[in-house]
């Protein structure tokens, strides 16, 4: 057993903590209220090589593993979580489809468009009609001539509005269900496509959030990404992925409970004494903490793992069901310990209870965790 | 243009210091940091190295955990390491001084580059001190640092100003804070800082021996400043305040 991280790791961790309080901390707040996405943020990130963090470096990645990208994304979620759903999306979901699956040729063609920020990383997978059940897709891609044809719709996709190709799901063959699904990558700028971003959502209001919608969309036949009605099987190991990058963002948010809630604690007085002296305040503080340090501990077990090439299903799903559902809790105690002042926007952490609660549905729900935990039970 | 960094790993800016069983100060658990204004140093000199050329050479005297100091500065771009142990619990300005200017007189240098004072002991002496081993001119809390045709532009702090300075070069500058805006080290930086070369030395390696370094200061004791008391609020219109004022500080604070 070694439990420490390496150099790297630590050094990774430490620097992005640093750029995360100094840089994208300050306006966090700010644009939660007004939205706007931070291009000028992502841009900075890029400079510093976070975009492309676990990828190859002839890729223009900076070449860490994905320990250390998982660590980035908790300490850039515990300063905005907005940013941090971003970064998942476009590293986890949008880089991790063509960096696994890409042929030579792809993966020289969009890698370094992506590692350098130039465009967003998106994957599209859910449809209105296709959530939980990503198997029920209905957005169709049909060969023609040297051409694919897609038509269908696609929801809740993030960062496309900043993308310049989309990695999509499409029916490739009816009747076949999940081996009938193939993916694409979509240029934005093609023509009958087109991405719509109106959502009015409860938090995570600064990241993008879009509809596609894609009407005739002729793409050539080389943008399929990895063999013909092998793309479920290519979705499902790409949430493997960002299911721990989730759970590091939902350990990053309950830090950021937990270290607002301590200040808080210390520094609020009732019945003539800070209110952390009172047990009851301990013990939610202590429940955070111990939360905070399995998930965390969960996380890494995941990335070691798939840094080392194990198998790592199981534990990603652990660790996404964990820290989703406790993550959400620290908020709600966090906003308790702060009585009043916890439901003010004055306080960051209403927004942290409005950040969390979408990670206990994103890349799959507590409840689609719990049957792939079941199902290693042999149920 | 070769560029030496001294530099100094210190306690975190916002690490709590307490005192161990021996009135020593508990290192025990404290996160460790490069010296703020060494950073400032090495920045300053990582710019220089952009436009002029040369190389970047960080140097630290210290145990085993100033290394990560040294790799954060490689980190930023640093070019080598260097890092002498020197093998013994307590060091002054002195001691230090003595061992770095030993170690850069190895090096070829045409600006060596230091921290003004260091967050932890504060005293400002080392960077002077190797100025002075070496033969070499200094400036000291330095605001910004131009270079040409072997000469240095140097505008200093002094009271109530600023001081601009020509100075030919080999030299020694101190920088103070608002000399730059230190970078982040990028994450390609992070991962190539293991590959660069870490020299690490002894005494011995260096041909000192410790009574040579024996430091000429001792501290005796150290204590925690006595905690803040509650601060007091003198009610009343503002002629009757101002006499109680002037009484308390007269009678209770004892400062008039």
């Amino acid at each position: 057993m070694n439990f420490d991280l390496t150099e790297e790791q630590q050094m990774i961790r430490d620097n992005v903590r640093e750029f995360a309080d100094n840089e994208i901390a300050p306006g966090a707040a700010e644009r939660d209220r007004t939205g706007e996405f931070p291009l000028d943020l992502v841009k900075k990130m890029a400079a510093l090589g976070l975009m492309g963090l676990p990828v190859d470096e002839k890729y223009g990645g900076a070449g860490a593993d994905y320990v250390s990208y998982l660590l980035a994304t908790e300490e850039i979620t515990r300063a905005d979580a907005s940013l941090g759903l971003t970064y998942d999306a476009h590293i986890a979901l949008g880089i991790a489809p063509i960096y696994y699956f890409g042929s030579e040729e792809q993966k020289q063609k969009y890698l370094p468009v992506l590692c350098s920020a130039e465009a967003m990383g998106a994957l599209g997978l859910t449809e209105p009609e296709a959530g939980s059940d990503s198997g029920a897709t209905k957005t169709t891609a049909v060969l023609n001539g040297d051409s694919w044809v897609i038509n269908g719709s696609k929801c809740f996709i993030t960062n496309a509005s900043y993308s310049k190709f989309v990695t999509i799901t499409a029916l490739t063959e009816k009747g076949k269900g999940t081996r009938g699904i193939s993916t694409f990558i979509v240029p934005t700028d093609a023509p009958g496509f087109t991405t719509r971003s109106g959502y009015e959502k409860l938090g995570l209001h600064s990241s993008n959030t879009t509809e596609l919608f894609f009407d005739d969309v002729r793409i050539p036949r080389e943008n399929l990404l990895g063999p013909l009605n092998n793309g479920f099987k290519q979705i499902m190991q790409v949430l493997d992925g960002g299911r721990l990058a989730v759970a590091a963002m939902c350990v990053g948010i309950a830090q950021a409970c937990l270290d607002a809630s301590v200040k808080y604690a210390r520094e609020r007085v009732q019945f003539g004494q800070s209110i952390s002296k009172f047990q009851a305040i301990q013990f939610k503080l202590a429940d955070m903490k111990k939360n905070i340090e399995l998930g965390r501990l969960m996380y890494l077990k995941g990335g070691w793992l798939k840094d080392n090439g194990r198998p790592y299903t199981l534990e990603a799903s652990i660790a996404k069901l964990f820290c989703s559902e406790m993550a959400t809790r620290a908020a709600l105690e966090a906003i308790q310990i702060h009585g009043g002042y916890g439901y003010m926007k004055e306080y960051p952490v209403e927004r942290y209870l409005r950040d969390a609660k979408l990670l206990e549905i994103g890349e799959g729900t507590s409840e689609v965790q719990r049957i792939v935990i079941s199902r290693r039970l042999g149920l | 243009m070769n560029i030496v960094v001294c530099m100094k790993q210190t306690f975190d800016t916002e690490a709590k210091i307490a005192l161990d069983a021996n009135g020593k100060i508990n290192k025990q658990g404290v996160s460790l940091i490069m010296n703020p204004y060494c950073e400032f140093a090495v920045e300053e000199a990582l710019r220089i190295k952009e436009k002029h050329g040369g190389e970047v050479t960080v140097v630290s005297v210290g145990g085993p955990e100033a290394q990560d100091a040294l790799r954060q500065a490689l980190a930023m771009g640093a070019d080598k390491a260097v890092l002498v142990d020197p093998g013994m619990e307590e060091v002054d300005e002195f001691t230090t001084a003595t061992i770095l200017a030993k170690a850069i007189s190895g090096l070829q240098y045409d600006i060596v580059l230091g921290g003004f004072r260091a967050i932890d002991d504060g005293s400002a002496q080392v960077a002077g001190r190797v100025a002075e081993i070496l033969g070499l001119p200094v400036v000291n809390v330095v605001t910004k640092l131009e270079i040409a045709d072997g000469k240095a532009t140097a505008t200093k702090e002094i009271e109530g100003g600023s001081q601009v300075l020509e100075v030919a070069l080999p030299a020694v500058f101190t920088a103070q804070k608002g000399l730059n805006e230190p970078r982040y080290p990028s994450m390609k930086g992070i991962m190539q800082a293991k590959k660069k070369p870490m020299e690490k030395k002894t005494l011995a390696d260096l041909g000192l021996d410790a009574g040579q370094v024996a430091p000429k200061v001792k501290a005796l004791s150290y204590f925690l400043p006595s905690a803040r008391a509650a601060g007091k609020i003198i009610p009343g219109e503002p002629a009757d305040a101002a006499r109680d004022l002037v009484k308390a500080l007269r009678e209770e604070a004892k400062v008039i």
